[in-house]
């Protein structure tokens, strides 16, 4: 016996419960289990077909869960149909009526209520001030720019009130510049009203801006939860650290087991691997190690440490403005990324093209875990 | 979120080729084809007509006086009636039968939406698959005669036909039905026979739907019918009028329908021109009729294509 109440704005504002989904063979969504807390951008990360859309489909009503169950404000909804689930969505799409005008796309939600004319029209207003649409709000959809349907679509989401807003890749139809400066205004709308969102993405850049918590999904099931340092420092398995962010992944044994963390032999560098950080490791079984490219210095004296070095030839170096990035060749034939920044003009030259160099890095650098 | 992007979002930078005379004559040919077609086979026979029913009948062949005659010494003069026009509007059997047509006609379009709509919904909602199998149904009647499917509602209908062999088994009535020759069979005819013009309009609109809407819609509280009404029928009206036209405009002058199922008593305007043409050899009236009955139905055409102009521009 479950009890249907739970207490309100906890960490448990949002729950999962082991939610699966599943079309005929196939496993959309695997046991997924989520708590998230009142106030949260929450962000649901992942490559097309990892399952994030249908998961946020299943939140919305679109779609009823295999097995599990989804529970908003300790409301049961599993089988509530989506019209009457206190929470909205704003379309990939935007999916705005093609024959209404801004304001009436924005009234609908608020008539389907069957709210007063002057409640509506108040309403209505105000969120068109939020998002700075006020003027445009006698134009059609197919007048408008893509960043101002955007803002349509969100105030349209966002008139109800709802308990929960979900967004399913809210800034994928913006070109970069534009996406860059929505993101910010996202969050600068989600505090003023203080809605929980839950955004779905496949541009962990977009997520990492935008999240408190970010949960990476892989084959329908979510690999890991945190916050996007804990996820890019300390991710959880092989898979989200190749996912997030450019990444150097080898392959090692432990040799040993020290005080300050694991000692590691990997084949492709001549030295051992010291790793503080691992991710569930039990046995000598084969590791993956992750080593991120801005976490390596580059020296042309050898480092006076038994650990975490190597020595090898440049091979490209691309100069990106505020940062440079260098393929070294090291004596097995692996090729590491390494990032250097360019802090200041006039520091010490990037190495060029096939200079001989060191690379080393601190043994908190690398995060190591069970393949 | 800023509000400086007035701006069109992808206005695509055409670059500025100077016109090349190949793409203008290519594109003369393709908007003059058709320009072609329509004035020689549209146009000329239109004027034809107007010229016709200008004229005054006679026992000659052609069975009509013409309307220009070139007199030696004095020149061209001109013979114009308006004869025709005016007994059209004094002799009420004209009258009659077009308001007979008409109300046939309003009635049996407003039939095939009322079956048609559901059908085409169903169809566009319909897995893919299914799509093509369905529309194949609605389709396939039209390979096989149009005249013999009308012949064969005369068996289905008539008193010792199938229909009312079947009643009088089922005991649902003692006495055969009078179905043949009573306006419900032209309504019935007409319906059946068009039903596929106004699916197919209506098909077409209907399946670029998108999805999503109808999911956004929901989303903001909307049920299943309020769905229907606030979003997939709005969507829908261009494909309603053009499958109204589709029906309407054939309806109002059908010809084969009424003659082969309808009443003897009660006329449609096609059945009376006909009549003017081939058993009264009254070219100048029937020509007359006709003009008018596609002066009458220019009328709805007009004003709905501006509407839809308006609701395009909007």
């Amino acid at each position: 016996m479950t009890s249907v109440t739970s207490v309100t704005g906890g960490a448990d504002y949002v729950r999962l419960v082991e939610v699966s989904k599943r079309f005929g063979d196939f496993v959309a969504v695997d046991r997924v289990s989520l708590d998230i807390a009142r106030g949260e951008i929450f962000c649901l990360l992942g490559a097309s077909g990892s399952g994030k859309t249908t998961l946020l489909r299943m939140l919305a009503g679109f779609e009823t869960p295999s097995s599990g169950r989804v529970m908003l404000d300790g409301q049961d909804l599993t089988q509530v149909p989506p019209y009457r689930r206190p929470l909205n969505m704003m379309f990939q799409s935007y999916a705005l009526f093609p024959h209404m005008d801004v304001a009436h796309n924005v009234a609908f939600g608020l008539e389907q209520e069957r709210l007063g004319r002057d409640e509506i029209r108040r309403r209505v207003g105000e969120i068109l001030e939020v998002v700075r649409m006020g003027e445009l709000r006698a134009r059609r959809p197919h007048q408008l720019s893509g960043g101002q349907r955007q803002r349509v679509a969100l105030a349209r989401a966002l008139v109800k009130r709802p308990k929960l807003l979900l967004l399913d890749e809210p800034l994928a139809a913006l070109d970069r510049k534009l996406r860059e400066h929505t993101q910010f205004e996202l969050i600068n709308v989600q505090q003023q009203l203080g809605v929980t969102f839950v955004v779905v993405t496949h541009d962990q850049e977009e997520a990492m801006t935008l999240a408190t918590r970010i949960g990476v999904m892989n084959h329908g099931a979510l690999v890991q939860v945190g916050s996007a340092r804990e996820i890019y420092e300390r991710p959880a398995t092989r898979f989200v650290a190749d996912f997030i962010g450019s990444v150097n992944l080898l392959q090692g044994q432990i040799q040993e087991r020290s005080a300050s963390g694991l000692v590691l032999r990997c084949a492709e560098l001549p030295a051992p691997l010291l790793v503080e950080r691992c991710a569930g490791v039990s046995t000598q079984e084969s590791l993956w190690i992750a080593l991120r490219p801005e976490q390596i210095s580059l020296s042309r004296t050898a480092p006076e440490q038994p650990h975490n070095w190597a020595h090898g030839v440049v091979r490209e170096v691309a100069y990106r403005g505020d940062v440079s990035v260098l393929l070294v060749r090291l004596g097995s034939g692996r090729e590491l990324r390494v990032t250097l920044t360019n802090a200041a003009r006039g520091d010490a030259p990037v190495p060029a093209r096939d200079e001989a160099v060191y690379l080393s890095w601190r043994s908190d650098a690398a995060v190591a875990g069970a393949a | 979120m800023s509000a400086q992007t007035p701006h069109a979002p992808h206005a695509p930078q055409v670059p500025q080729v100077p016109q090349v005379p190949p793409a203008r004559a290519s594109r003369a040919l393709v908007a003059g084809v058709p320009m072609l077609w329509l004035s020689v086979f549209f146009l000329i026979p239109l004027v034809i007509v107007l010229k016709i029913s200008l004229s005054e009948a006679r026992l000659a062949m052609p069975p009509y006086t013409p309307l220009v005659e070139w007199v030696r010494g004095q020149g061209a003069s001109l013979h114009a009636h308006l004869d025709n026009y005016r007994l059209l509007f004094s002799d009420p059997l004209y009258a009659d039968s077009l308001l007979y047509s008409l109300r046939v006609a309003a009635g049996s379009t407003v039939c095939c939406l009322l079956l048609g709509y559901p059908m085409a919904l169903a169809i566009a909602r319909a897995v893919p698959e299914r799509r093509h199998l369905l529309l194949m149904a609605i389709i396939l009647p039209f390979w096989t005669s149009f005249l013999l499917r009308v012949y064969a509602w005369i068996g289905l209908l008539q008193d010792d036909g199938v229909i009312n062999h079947v009643l009088l088994a089922l005991h649902l009535t003692h006495r055969p039905l009078r179905m043949v020759n009573t306006t419900f069979a032209v309504y019935l005819g007409i319906v059946y026979s068009y039903l596929p013009f106004m699916v197919l309009p209506l098909y077409a609109n209907l399946e670029k739907h998108d999805a999503a809407l109808l999911e956004a819609a929901a989303d903001l509280g909307a049920r299943p019918w309020q769905r229907f009404r606030r979003i997939t029928l709005p969507l829908s009206v261009p494909g309603i009028i053009a499958g109204v036209l589709l029906v309407f405009i054939p309806a109002v002058g059908e010809f084969v329908i009424p003659s082969l199922l309808g009443p003897a008593s009660q006329l449609m305007i096609g059945r009376v021109i006909s009549t003017e043409f081939f058993e009264n050899r009254d070219w100048p009236v029937a020509s007359a009729l006709a003009l008018l009955l596609l002066a009458l139905l220019l009328a709805p055409i007009l004003i709905l294509q501006r509407y839809r102009g308006r609701e395009l521009s909007a």
